[in-house]
């Protein structure tokens, strides 16, 4: 097992490298001076040098990477051109709000969907099976920000239950914290909710499809005990594995669901610094994601361990 | 088998809201717009339905039935939109087939050529890491808002999903038993790879490409409601809704007619597929 | 009072099927302590009729009639929670595949435990007693370890062992056995044979056997029961209806079965060697980063002479390597020592083009009917293929296809048709037919008729010989069946664990084996001094 979580984790590197690589190249793609078009359109010709040798983009394209690689082994992602501040503490300013969003649009999304999608798989054809399809469907079709919007427009202006948009530190108590976030947390979580549902039913019926099942009931067992323990149980891996893979999907809906309700999180730094042209903080931003989503299906890939017994070595 | 596709109620939905959609975007001109960048001060904030004034080019001043309302600036809603629906329309097949194409090129590669199957998953395996949107916006941000960039920009995220596909079913169909009684035929690998496996594709690569089409239109709307997408003079379901963000208090049809047409379209994009999915290939199903 | 008694009993199919019902007033009991064999071919309905018992029925196939009484008790109409009663207390089931019928994720403990746990007022302690003695009884060594594995650590057979296990703990009047065996190893199928007769003969069980294989019923059955299409056409004692069978597809049926002794036909001397294999090996290396690479020889030191018009037979269970060599000798894989010399020439170390003009000569039928064939592609599209790769104009490869359907028996118009639209045994026959459009001199037949039934497989027999004389072939028949090899085979080459363990004509290897291995191989075939339709 041990060999298995060192692999796991080894695995993690070239793909880090790569993202590292890809990302670095990213500034160096623009056609034209990339300084120029961070200094913008009416900078003079000494602040664009200025900006030029502060990046060291008068070295060797090598050396660049060098010194920029270098640096982001000690955990420097540069300095922002527009905020004037390092970006590594930019992105610890505003840590909290999106983690807040992330967390709880999760717990929310997993807490519905597995058990609604194992029902779904068991009743497979009911009413609650169609009903789930559809919603399903729309989930993944009306864009995020659609729905803030009508959410907002029904639950915010209509019914005036919960705020339009903003954002309270959890310092500050829970309670607004929560009452500020329902709203963006529970339109984000829709999305989530229609992938986790949608995985959940098919793994399960999968499980229940197997002879292991067939075993199950020939031996006389309840059937909830059939369905979770052996359903569902079986259905794990792919159902933890969705969850990690929708991370993804989860930053791209923090991005607009932040700048929809006005949380100063991460996803509203992100349009802002490319709306900018601030490129170290955007690149900064990229690899902060990006190394979240590895870390995050790292973590998926070492649970396999724990829930299924044939991935030990 | 065709005609299970075609009885399949997801599939007719589906294919027929998108032909509508088509046929809009086609029309255009003729389904009662005007010019979608034309405005008149006088005629901002109307409320859907009510009429007013909008002056052409030329300087004309028209009586106009603005049926659903105007901007901020003035500009007739429904024109807009109509005129948004090629937009959406031509990005969405355009990155579809540009992933696809891609998709399948490297694919085919990964699965049949070991040398070449290490280093390109790996390479793909680092464009995943990075959440998709994240990258469609930063290359947008980059090379300038326009079509072929936004289509490029937004294919790119998508090309390591087809490939992962395309790769997995070549491996899967390479340990066919029909596909080593054509080794032990004698058929060279460049007839195997199109006259056997490539075929066993097209189901799954169509479902998929369906997908990468509401994928995109999607991303697109995004991109150009944050402001990074298309540049402004082109009108967008995702720029009017940015445009129209600033009032959604007070005058909420700015957002919610160009946010109708986007969730109707994505939808039916997603239904044609879910339909597609089920009759051309079951296996799929599990995979997301 | 008997265990089962099955009156009138028919269940339907959905419309759409190919008959109305899949099983149609069928009637028969099973005594305390007595083992009746359901024999029958494939879609005669056996299964059914032991998931209707169960009452593990689809809802699309309805019971429309007929009474099941278990140990007097009417099981028809009862509710789903009075079957979940009865089930693992009163009867149980054991099923075909003992690699999928365990739930991976749970120890082999907890799935026997879970039966206790529901269906009795055991302690925990208690519980775990009684789980570890079920184990010992099925004959299992180190019960403890067994008990905390999970299935994927243990073998096949280990496996049907802890489904026997889970099936017999509480010990049930009736014990329903659905072709229990059939994917196992001969030897491992002996084991597990004497093994349910001895649990049955100590508990007393009444056992409902259903199988295909004669053999297995000659070797176990005290009474059987033949099924044909959903009917029961034959029901008595093991011995009237294998000696004296009555009914006529019974009596086909017991004609299919090859016997045990080899056919002794005369072998033509002189004729020139067509397949000369000599020091094969094939060795595959898992590479680890940590520690040496583990190494498993699939195959070594393989050394084989085939002449023209001869059939070679490479008998083996799994894992012994048959089907290493034939993929090497076909050159689906590389072989990594050795020579393969195809009339001379030695193919082993030729790349792809050298190997190109000499494949034509080798040509293989794999086991899997119904994936050997492209199903986008027509039958003619198949056959063609090959011909048309060495140059043969379109028209004249047609004209080839269409003369070689005839030799298999088929008609011509199946060119135009797709595989989905033949049954496995025909489809079988299209493969052949594509092998011989290359004119080959080698046939390889890798497990070709294992996946048929026995009246199929004795046709696809027959077709072969015919071949084989007709066009002077040479062939390599791989199979694990003894039988067929005996019927099929002029020299026989006995396989385990990668080496070949004996080797000669039909006639010494059958009638007098020397290897340990062998012995015990032949030993174990089920039914084997049984004298099949011999009244």
């Amino acid at each position: 097992m041990f060999s298995f979580v060192a692999r796991r984790i080894l695995a993690t590197v070239p793909v880090l490298l790569i993202v590292a690589v890809l990302v670095f190249l990213l500034l160096r793609l623009t056609p034209g001076d990339p300084a120029a078009i961070m200094a913008g359109d009416a900078a003079s010709t000494e602040q664009i040098a200025r900006i030029r040798a502060g990046l060291g983009l008068d070295r060797p394209i090598v050396v660049q990477f060098g010194i920029w690689f270098g640096n982001l082994l000690q955990g420097d992602l540069g300095e922002s051109f527009y905020y004037k501040a390092k970006v590594t503490a930019l992105i610890g300013q505003r840590l909290e709000p999106t983690l807040s969003l992330a967390a709880l649009t999760i717990s929310i999304a997993v807490l519905l969907a597995v058990p609604l999608g194992v029902i779904a798989a068991w009743r497979f054809g009911g009413w609650l099976d169609r009903a789930l399809m559809a919603f399903s469907v729309l989930g993944f079709s009306v864009p995020v920000f659609v729905l803030a919007y009508i959410l907002i427009w029904l639950v915010s202006l209509q019914l005036g239950w919960l705020p339009v948009q903003g954002y309270q530190r959890l310092a500050d108590g829970a309670g607004p914290w929560l009452y500020h976030l329902a709203l963006p947390s529970i339109t984000l979580s829709v999305l989530y909710i229609a992938l986790i549902a949608r995985v959940t039913r098919a793994s399960v019926m999968d499980a229940l499809g197997e002879d292991y099942i067939r075993t199950a009931r020939a031996k006389g067992l309840p059937e909830l005990r059939v369905l979770v323990r052996h359903g569902l149980a079986n259905a794990a891996v792919p159902i933890v594995t969705v969850i990690g893979i929708g991370v993804a999907l989860l930053i791209g809906g923090v991005v607009v669901t932040e700048s929809v309700y006005a949380i100063p999180g991460l996803g509203r730094l992100t349009v802002d610094a490319v709306l900018a042209r601030d490129f170290p903080t955007v690149q900064g931003l990229i690899l902060f994601f990006s190394f979240v989503y590895v870390l995050v299906n790292l973590l998926v890939d070492l649970s396999y361990v724990f829930l299924d017994p044939r991935i030990r070595y | 088998m065709l005609d299970r596709v075609f009885r399949n109620l997801s599939v007719r939905i589906g294919a027929s809201v998108i032909a509508l959609m088509v046929l809009v975007a086609i029309a255009a001109p003729w389904l009662g717009t005007v010019d979608p960048s034309l405005f008149d001060a006088g005629s901002r904030d109307l409320l859907p339905g009510k009429v007013g004034e909008i002056t052409t080019l030329e300087g004309e001043t028209l009586k106009h039935t603005f049926l659903m309302g105007s901007d901020s600036f003035g500009r007739d809603i429904y024109s807009r939109v109509i005129y948004g629906t090629r937009v959406s329309l031509a990005v969405g097949i355009a990155t579809a087939l540009l992933a696809l194409a891609a998709g399948i090129v490297c694919g085919l590669g990964a699965g049949y050529l070991r040398w070449l199957d290490g280093i390109l998953m790996r390479f793909m395996d680092g464009v995943m890491a990075i959440p998709a949107i994240l990258i469609a916006i930063a290359l947008v941000a980059l090379w300038r808002g326009s079509i072929v960039t936004v289509v490029v920009a937004i294919a790119i995220p998508e090309i390591p999903r087809v490939t992962r596909l395309v790769r997995s079913l070549v491996l899967t169909i390479r340990e066919e038993p029909y596909v080593e009684a054509a080794i032990a035929l004698g058929t060279p690998t460049r007839k195997i790879l199109f006259g056997h496996i490539l075929p066993n594709c097209v189901a799954p690569l169509l479902v998929q490409g369906t997908f990468t089409c509401a994928f995109a239109i999607l991303v697109e709307a995004i991109l150009s409601f944050l402001g990074v997408g298309l540049p402004p003079d082109i009108p967008t379901w995702g720029n009017i809704m940015a445009e129209g963000r600033a009032q959604f208090v007070s005058y909420p049809h700015n957002v919610f007619f160009p946010g109708i047409f986007l969730a109707v379209t994505v939808l039916a994009v997603n239904i044609l597929g879910d339909g597609l999915r089920d009759t051309l290939d079951p296996k799929m199903a599990k995979r997301v | 009072m008997n265990a089962l008694d099955v009156d009138g009993l028919t269940i339907g199919l959905p419309s759409g099927a190919d008959r109305t019902e899949a099983v149609r007033r069928v009637s028969f009991s099973v005594a305390r302590s007595e083992i009746l064999c359901l024999v029958g071919e494939s879609g005669s309905g056996k299964s059914v009729i032991a998931q209707g018992i169960m009452g593990l029925l689809p809802k699309t196939l309805p019971l429309n009639g007929g009474s099941i009484r278990l140990n007097g008790e009417e099981l028809v109409g009862m509710s789903e929670a009075g079957y979940r009663l009865r089930r693992a207390r009163r009867m149980s089931m054991v099923f075909q595949e003992p690699m999928t019928a365990l739930n991976p994720v749970m120890t082999c403990g907890e799935q026997i435990d879970e039966v206790l746990r529901f269906h009795s007022d055991l302690s925990l302690n208690q519980r775990k007693t009684r789980t570890l003695d079920i184990v010992r009884e099925v004959a299992l060594p180190e019960p403890e370890r067994i008990v905390a594995s999970y299935p994927h650590q243990l073998s096949g057979g280990q496996r049907q062992r802890i489904m026997i296990a889970m099936a017999l703990v509480l010990e049930p009047a009736l014990l329903i056995a659905d072709e229990p065996t059939t994917a196992l190893d001969v030897t491992t199928q002996a084991q597990i044979l004497k093994l349910i007769l001895e649990l049955q003969k100590r508990h007393g069980t009444g056992v409902l056997f259903i199988t295909h294989d004669f053999g297995v019923v000659a070797e176990i059955a005290h009474r059987v029961a033949v099924l044909r299409v959903g009917e029961l056409v034959e029901l008595g004692a093991r011995d009237e209806v294998l000696k004296a069978p009555r009914h006529e597809y019974t009596k086909m049926l017991i004609a299919s079965v090859p016997t045990l002794k080899p056919h002794g036909r005369a072998v033509p001397p002189g004729a020139p060697v067509v397949l000369e294999t000599r020091g094969l090996a094939k060795t595959y290396a898992a590479h680890r980063w940590f520690g040496p690479s583990r190494k498993v020889r699939a195959a070594e030191d393989v050394n084989l002479e085939l002449r023209r018009g001869q059939t070679l037979g490479i008998v083996g269970e799994s894992g012994s390597g048959k089907s290493t060599v034939a993929r090497c000798i076909v050159r689906l894989i590389d072989p990594s020592a050795g020579e393969i010399r195809i009339d001379g020439a030695d193919i082993a170390g030729l790349g792809a083009a050298a190997l190109r003009p000499l494949r034509r000569k080798v040509q293989i039928v794999f086991q899997d009917p119904f994936r050997s064939l492209n199903p986008r592609r027509t039958v003619g599209e198949a056959i063609i293929e090959g011909p048309l790769n060495y140059g043969l104009a379109r028209a004249e490869a047609l004209e080839r296809a269409r003369r070689l359907l005839e030799l298999v028996r088929m008609e011509p118009s199946a060119l135009a048709r797709f595989p989905h639209q033949f049954s496995g045994g025909q489809r079988q026959r299209i493969c052949i037919a594509r092998a011989l459009a290359m004119e080959p001199e080698l046939l390889i037949a890798d497990e070709a008729v294992s996946a048929l039934d026995v009246s199929v497989q004795a046709q696809v027999l027959l077709l072969l010989e015919e071949i084989r004389t007709r066009l002077n072939l040479a062939m390599l028949f791989i199979t694990h069946d003894l039988r067929v090899a005996a019927q099929v085979c002029d020299q026989v080459a006995v396989m385990s664990g990668g080496r070949v363990v004996e080797y000669g004509p039909a006639e010494e290897v059958f009638l007098r084996p020397r290897h340990e291995y062998t012995r015990a191989l032949f030993d174990a075939a089920p039914g084997r001094g049984f004298a099949f339709g011999s009244t």
